[in-house]
């Protein structure tokens, strides 16, 4: 890059340092206002949200109660902070043994698909789009105890038993959940899947049924290791997403019935928000930050590496 | 072409797997699709009707249900406000992220790799993370309460990844152009301005409309900054209604459907742009 800027300032036979002053001043005001923001709004929040989290501090006034490492020390002997931290991991399990696979799944039948493929595509895609608010609602209709989908559905099948209030029951609560994450984030992960298919040259593929080997073969030794790349990258993602899940679970359960849903979000948000506890929130916050941190650090020393040099 | 061998085998099997593909295809399609539909018609049902048959189309239909949300002030207000919130982030988006994204593509100086990773660094912060001394901060800015105090957040949490795939379009525009331009007299932000937005159209395009949808969709922060019902986003709205009608179904159902509507709309125009730039912003991420 500082070889053809040389070449440029070779081209034009004239004073370098106009150039050179006009240079310094584009880049100073083309910087500006996207540092301010986010040194301003991200950084500094951040930094303060490290700070923070060592005092008991009810958010008003000036942070005063220093009490080291208490607040994650009180997180962690917390049941119901462990219990949510908990929820998280479920979830994050669920996503990769259930949602993605599916995805993937439903990214190869599109693409074997000769017509409609596109059609297809937009109809699994379309959930992505909704808000998580009208989501969670509709869900929240579909899982109503009276009259609710599931209850009418059930009744049909079975009209003599009671039909299940699955979002009312600790015991189901999570999976009823991981059902409409699934609903809903489903289409971004198979569009990553159907970018990454398109990178496979066809020859490949074909050269391997040529030798012999069938759909599945194919599929195993040829496919599926060619998209290694976007599935490590889809893993990531769908983990860091897990982690940070907040506004479907508010919107249809808050985290009940009693913390049976708790997400790392939900619990930060009631302590920070609804208690006032702003240091032990921050504290949580700090967790649940490093939790990503660490797990963004590992997957990307030891998964993602040799995707991007 | 001709079936090379096993000719007895073809005949059944090619038509088979296709069928049972669209069978699943169709199956699955039906899974995304119902809720929605339900969502549509029970919003013309009696509450009656919808608590005794969610599945059933509607035997009478209550167009009021509709009529009353189309008429009340709030709703057009939560849409008037969803859609000022929204294009204000995207115009700042667009706006800032660009002009960073320029500097960071082609405008070398000393310590530009250490500030891009700086900004880089961002894409590990989700606003979950910083949500409380943001709140702080927006608090000593006096933007608690203040549609302000949702956008400049928005704008300062979607740099990182804009900025990440603007620069990589920016990067991938010929350097013999920028040379040709600069000797016919063509300064840097003339060369910004006239050629390298007009020709990263579709980049431009993919980050407004993905900064767009997260916006529209947005809850977390709304639900902190927003005191006030009058600026009420959508989702917010949503919230309150459901809160406010909770045993209604068919007026909840009557208000998530018109915020429904103009989402699926927006979708099927901009899908091509969504979806270029959210695998553009994953793969280079």
């Amino acid at each position: 890059m500082n070889l053809s800027s040389g070449s440029l300032e070779r081209a034009i036979p004239r004073p370098s340092a106009p150039i050179r002053l006009s240079r310094v001043a584009t880049i100073i005001v083309f910087l500006l206002p996207a540092t301010l923001a986010y040194l301003g709004l991200v950084l500094f929040p951040i930094v303060q949200g490290i700070y923070y989290s060592f005092f008991r501090w009810n958010g008003l006034g000036p942070a005063e109660n220093f009490i080291g490492l208490d607040n994650y020390v009180r997180a962690f002997s917390d049941r119901v902070f462990l219990s949510a931290l908990g929820h998280n991991l479920l979830i994050v399990a669920l996503s990769l043994l259930l949602q993605l696979p599916l995805a993937l799944g439903l990214a190869l039948l599109v693409r074997s698909m000769v017509r409609g493929r596109t059609l297809f595509r937009t109809i699994f895609f379309l959930p992505f789009v909704l808000s998580e608010v009208i989501t969670g609602v509709i869900w929240s209709f579909i899982y109503r105890p009276q009259g609710g989908l599931i209850t009418w559905l059930f009744q049909q099948l079975a009209p003599n038993a009671q039909p299940p209030a699955l979002l009312a029951d600790p015991d189901t609560v999570l999976y009823a959940l991981f059902v409409v994450i699934t609903w809903k984030y489903f289409g971004y992960h198979m569009i990553l899947y159907i970018a990454g298919l398109q990178n496979i040259p066809a020859e490949l593929e074909e050269a391997a049924q040529i030798d012999g080997a069938g759909r599945w073969q194919v599929l195993r030794y040829v496919t599926i290791p060619l998209l290694g790349t976007t599935i490590r990258l889809t893993i990531y993602l769908s983990v860091l997403g897990a982690i940070q899940l907040f506004d479907l679970v508010w919107v249809m359960t808050g985290g009940g019935p009693v913390n049976a849903s708790d997400t790392m979000a939900t619990y930060l948000y009631k302590f920070g928000f609804q208690r006032f506890q702003l240091g032990y929130g921050s504290a949580v916050a700090v967790i649940m930050f490093l939790i990503c941190f660490v797990f963004s650090l590992v997957y990307q020393r030891y998964a993602l590496r040799r995707d991007f040099e | 072409m001709a079936p090379a061998y096993a000719p007895e085998l073809r005949p059944t099997r090619r038509w088979v797997i296709p069928t049972l593909q669209y069978v699943l295809a169709a199956g699955m399609a039906l899974i995304v699709l119902i809720p929605l539909i339900t969502t549509v018609f029970n919003g013309f049902k009696s509450n009656a009707e919808v608590l005794l048959d969610p599945f059933g189309l509607p035997t009478s239909w209550h167009p009021e249900n509709y009529t009353t949300i189309l008429r009340s002030a709030s709703f057009w207000q939560q849409l008037s406000n969803s859609t000022l919130v929204m294009l204000a982030t995207a115009a700042g988006v667009l706006v800032i992220s660009s002009m960073a994204a320029f500097v960071f593509a082609r405008m070398p100086f000393r310590g530009r790799e250490v500030l891009f990773n700086v900004f880089m660094v961002g894409l590990l912060f989700p606003v979950t993370v910083a949500i409380l001394p943001l709140y702080i901060t927006l608090r000593h800015l006096r933007l608690i309460d203040s549609l302000w105090g949702v956008i400049l957040p928005q704008i300062a949490f979607g740099l990182a990844s804009n900025i990440l795939i603007l620069r990589g379009f920016f990067a991938s525009i010929p350097r013999e152009l920028e040379e040709a331009a600069a000797i016919d007299g063509c300064g840097p932000i003339n060369f910004f301005v006239r050629i390298l937005l007009p020709l990263t159209r579709p980049a431009l395009a993919a980050v407004v409309v993905l900064t767009m949808v997260a916006s529209w969709n947005n809850f977390f922060l709304p639900l902190l900054v927003l005191n006030s019902e009058s600026l009420y986003t959508l989702p917010l709205g949503i919230m309150q209604f459901q809160g406010q009608f909770g045993t209604e179904w068919n007026r909840v159902l009557a208000f998530v459907t018109l915020a429904l509507v103009p989402t699926i709309i927006f979708y099927l125009f901009a899908e091509r742009h969504i979806i270029t730039g959210l695998v553009a912003g994953a793969l280079k991420g």
